[in-house]
């Protein structure tokens, strides 16, 4: 019997299993995928927005607001990287400036930082953007994070200090009983006094597993991105976004953490919660957009395309509230865009607001178990990594050229208590495949690792899901 | 930090071509570094036959014509180390590699050719709808599956593109049993050598459907089918023209780009047209002293020329060594109507023994029209050529005394013939 059962390992699920981990509770995250921080989590636009755009009054702005605060600390805690690099919203014609006062004054009253520049005040940090520029706002206080990296972290540390994670358990049924919830799943039974719903895209149907009264609903709104090659000068180097419509905060030009630009994202309402795939129409919409407010964007370094899905409610706003018909389940729904940058306060009112009204909780007395950083060796001078070197041979193999990771590296990663076990799951701590070969070079040595290590075939080695093996067999001897 | 005279980044067939001429000319302090566990570089996942009709005049097979150079590699006991990746480089000539023996060295070199040749195009520079899952390889990640590691990498396949990757694979798939129920080419015509159309697509069935690209992915977890699309002049996909085909698994033989995250790193000039380093005529880079040969300056169509640049560079850095290599006065020359792009970018004619080959790209498929060559803007000689076309490079060759006049710039443009 557990205390709390969390349903979903991404940013959202990740974060709360984080912050009770520090709590003398016995805690359980469940996971349909083979890998957390596998959908939304993975495909966003990584920013921890300002707070300038929610509507006023709602849970989106109160959290956005909070867990823009909370995250510089949150990633020092957790050894990610996180960099308050700035961002603009930028107008192109009159009817924008309007909108763009609009925002200032909201940004304003928000004590979100702001300031509103002109033309050539903006082309002095960011002169790349296009000659359609007229004026624009400068929000200092946005920041970029990896939410993947953030996430895994988030649950290192957590099963560290005594986290139960359990990837591949795919819930199928809840049910309430005198006290505590059945939860079944594909892997067995789990119990638990508390369940938390942090199913994402899926939380809908999680909460109709247990209410016959449950009225929120999902509709993926798929956001469409392409991925540009790594640079030392990036084209821009803060977010750029155009003035928000209603629907979404438009198409961006952005750097990530790891200095490669985004371009996206659009966005679609979509029927199927499985419906990742691009389209040329909103691939070519993303193209004529971004030209709108940067110019110089080099496309010929595209590298990649991807798809994002926002678990976007029937309300409006997050659902977060432990469920009017059902005591002790936690809801968390509609927890789309500002998601990311609202994680670690939605963690914090969670756990001490919605967990404290139905329990008391107390802080472990015993010292917390710190999480080891990942063994990045290239952010390292030539004589800490020959130390790593001799430790072991294999952080001497490289195995990605792109990203120059090591085989060490690779090991690492795999054999860690959230451990890397497909393909994917070592590109997206590691990021061999990331770079600007797409795996052509590392993607054959991967594999190899990954068979020796988890002692399996090379044929048995998965991209990503279940059924995602990359070989089919051996050749003809 | 240890010296070397000379330091070959790439030990395949260009970095093998410059370590042996260097060495003929008088360099023994050499180190060839490679990334991979042999020498001979992409040659060594080539098993088919056709290499070496110019350098050798016979058919070898990729391994077969890298051992012809690292025979001589050997036999004259030039250094070299397996498993070495060059991981940094900067302008006063230092290298970081890192290998499994040694783990991380820096080394100053005198000189330096760089030989790092080229990567694929990807899916996801073509920016290719649809899902991405499983299955979906660049046909030179494939080869090396199935003729280095042994594995299959699917059973029913489709191609896309028409390069000479793509059409060896569609036969070496199908000798291997999978079925390839085709490949499309956006182009009017095929960037294959005809010998290898006929070879290894129409002697197998396969079809191959001309201006046609890939326009959808499907499949979740693992490529359930691809969705073709006949495409107009400019290339886009026209509706109403899908064929769609259930494969397992998509190759893509979409082009190749030349490796140059060392020399980018060194701020090396690049040309944009070729996205390899702007070179003179000795093949040296704006770095004095750095010199790049083979398919990391420009892409090739056959591994002889790359040996044969590879030779040339070779003997350049050797003179550079022995401070033979003079600089003075030089000349651009410079790609005009219909020229893609022409290497080398750059021309001191005093380094020119007796002749220099300007080699070159048209950016169009072209029928009975002129080349015609200007000096400082003026015309000064025309030749025709009944048929040129981006997949197949093309040199003029100009003599010494043909240049020594020259102030500003060559140039090759196309010209239509007028009747």
């Amino acid at each position: 019997m557990y205390d709390i059962i969390i349903i979903g390992a991404g940013v959202i699920g990740g974060l709360i299993a984080h912050r009770l981990s520090k709590y003398d509770l016995k805690v359980a995250v469940l996971d349909k995928d083979n890998d957390v921080a596998n959908e939304t989590t993975s495909a966003n636009s990584a920013i921890i927005h300002s707070g300038h755009d929610p509507k006023p009054g709602s849970l989106m702005i109160k959290m956005n607001l909070r867990g823009n605060e909370l995250y510089e600390d949150l990633c020092k805690e957790l050894k990610v990287d996180f960099e308050r690099c700035g961002a603009f919203v930028v107008a192109t014609d009159d009817e924008q400036i309007e909108k763009l006062e609009v925002l200032y004054k909201q940004a304003l009253e928000r004590n979100v930082p702001v300031e509103m520049l002109d033309r050539e005040e903006l082309l002095k940090q960011e002169p790349n953007l296009s000659d359609h520029v007229i004026k624009g706002i400068s929000l200092p206080s946005t920041g970029i994070v990896s939410p993947w990296e953030v996430t895994i972290a988030a649950l290192e540390d957590a099963v560290n200090n005594g986290l139960d994670l359990h990837l591949s358990t795919k819930v199928v049924a809840i049910e309430k009983k005198e006290g505590y919830f059945d939860v079944t799943t594909n892997q067995g039974v789990f119990q638990a006094g508390i369940v938390i719903n942090a199913a994402g895209l899926y939380s809908d149907d999680v909460y109709r597993m247990v209410s016959t009264q449950a009225s929120y609903s999902i509709t993926p709104r798929r956001g469409e991105y392409f991925v540009l090659d790594r640079a030392e000068n990036p084209v821009v180097g803060r977010p750029i976004f155009p003035i928000p419509t209603e629907k979404s905060k438009g198409i961006l030009v952005l750097p990530t953490i790891h200095k490669n630009i985004l371009l996206g994202p659009t966005s679609d309402p979509i029927i199927d919660k499985e419906g990742k795939d691009n389209t040329a129409e909103a691939l070519n919409h993303v193209r004529e957009e971004v030209s709108k407010t940067v110019k110089n964007i080099p496309m010929h370094t595209v590298i990649r395309t991807y798809v994002g899905l926002r678990a976007t409610p029937n309300t409006g706003d997050f659902i977060i509230e432990e469920a009017k018909d059902v005591p002790g389940f936690i809801n968390l729904i509609g927890i789309e865009s500002p998601g990311l940058a609202s994680a670690p306060a939605i963690s914090e009112y969670v756990v001490e607001k919605l967990i404290q009204n139905i329990r008391p909780i107390e802080l472990k007395k015993e010292p917390r178990v710190e999480r080891r950083a990942w063994v990045i060796l290239n952010r390292m001078s030539i004589d800490e990594k020959q130390e790593w070197f001799k430790k072991d041979k294999r952080f001497g193999q490289m195995t990605c050229r792109c990203e120059l990771v090591s085989e060490g590296e690779i090991v690492d990663v795999i054999h860690r208590n959230v451990g890397a076990k497909t393909v994917k799951a070592v590109k997206r701590r590691l990021r061999p495949g990331a770079g600007r070969c797409q795996g052509g070079f590392c993607e054959p040595r991967v594999i190899n690792i990954l068979a020796r290590e988890l002692n399996i075939s090379p044929t048995e080695v998965l991209l990503d899901a279940d059924e995602s093996k990359i070989l089919v067999g051996k050749t003809k001897e | 930090m240890k010296h070397y005279d000379l330091v070959i980044i790439g030990g395949g067939s260009a970095g093998l071509a410059a370590a042996v001429s260097a060495y003929e000319q008088g360099i023994e302090d050499i180190l060839i570094l490679e990334r991979d566990k042999e020498l001979g570089g992409i040659l060594n996942q080539c098993i088919h036959n056709g290499f070496g009709l110019f350098t050798f005049k016979e058919e070898l097979s990729g391994p077969s014509y890298a051992e012809r150079f690292i025979d001589l590699v050997e036999q004259n006991r030039i250094t070299y180390r397996l498993n070495s990746m060059v991981i940094h480089l900067n302008k006063d000539k230092i290298l970081e590699y890192v290998s499994p023996e040694e783990g991380y060295v820096q080394v100053k070199a005198g000189s330096i050719v760089l030989a790092m040749g080229c990567r694929e195009r990807t899916r996801g520079a073509i920016a290719v709808p649809g899902y991405r899952p499983s299955g979906v390889w660049s046909a030179g990640t494939a080869q090396r599956y199935l003729n280095m590691e042994g594995f299959m990498v699917g059973k029913k396949i489709f191609i896309l593109g028409s390069g000479d990757i793509g059409l060896i694979m569609a036969r070496r798939l199908t000798l291997e049993g999978a079925e390839v129920k085709g490949v499309a080419e956006i182009m009017p015509h095929s960037n294959g050598l005809p010998r290898n159309i006929n070879q290894c697509l129409v002697d197998f069935d396969i079809p191959l459907f001309l201006s046609h690209t890939i326009t959808r992915i499907e499949g979740l977890d693992r490529v359930s089918a691809v969705t073709i699309n006949q495409v107009d002049e400019k290339f886009q996909p026209i509706p109403g023209t899908e064929k769609t085909f259930d494969v397992d698994t998509v190759l893509f033989s979409i082009g190749l780009i030349p490796e140059n995250a060392l020399s980018e790193e060194a701020e090396i000039e690049m040309d944009l047209k070729t996205r390899g380093p702007a070179v003179d005529e000795s093949y040296q880079t704006s770095l004095p002293g750095v010199f790049a040969c083979g398919n990391v300056l420009h892409v090739h169509d056959l591994v002889d020329f790359v040996s044969e640049e590879g030779r040339k560079a070779g003997i350049a850095a050797a003179k550079y060594i022995k401070d033979q290599l003079v600089t003075g006065h030089s000349f651009k020359t410079q790609a005009d109507k219909g020229i893609g792009y022409i290497v080398p970018q750059t021309i001191h004619p005093v380094n020119v023994e007796k002749t220099i080959e300007l080699m070159f790209r048209v950016k169009n498929t072209h029928k009975d029209v002129y080349l015609v060559i200007k000096k400082d803007g003026n015309e000064f000689r025309r030749m025709k050529k009944k048929h040129l076309a981006p997949a197949e490079m093309e040199k003029v060759v100009l003599r010494k005394a043909d240049i020594e006049d020259v102030q500003q710039s060559v140039s090759l443009e196309i010209m239509e013939e007028v009747a």
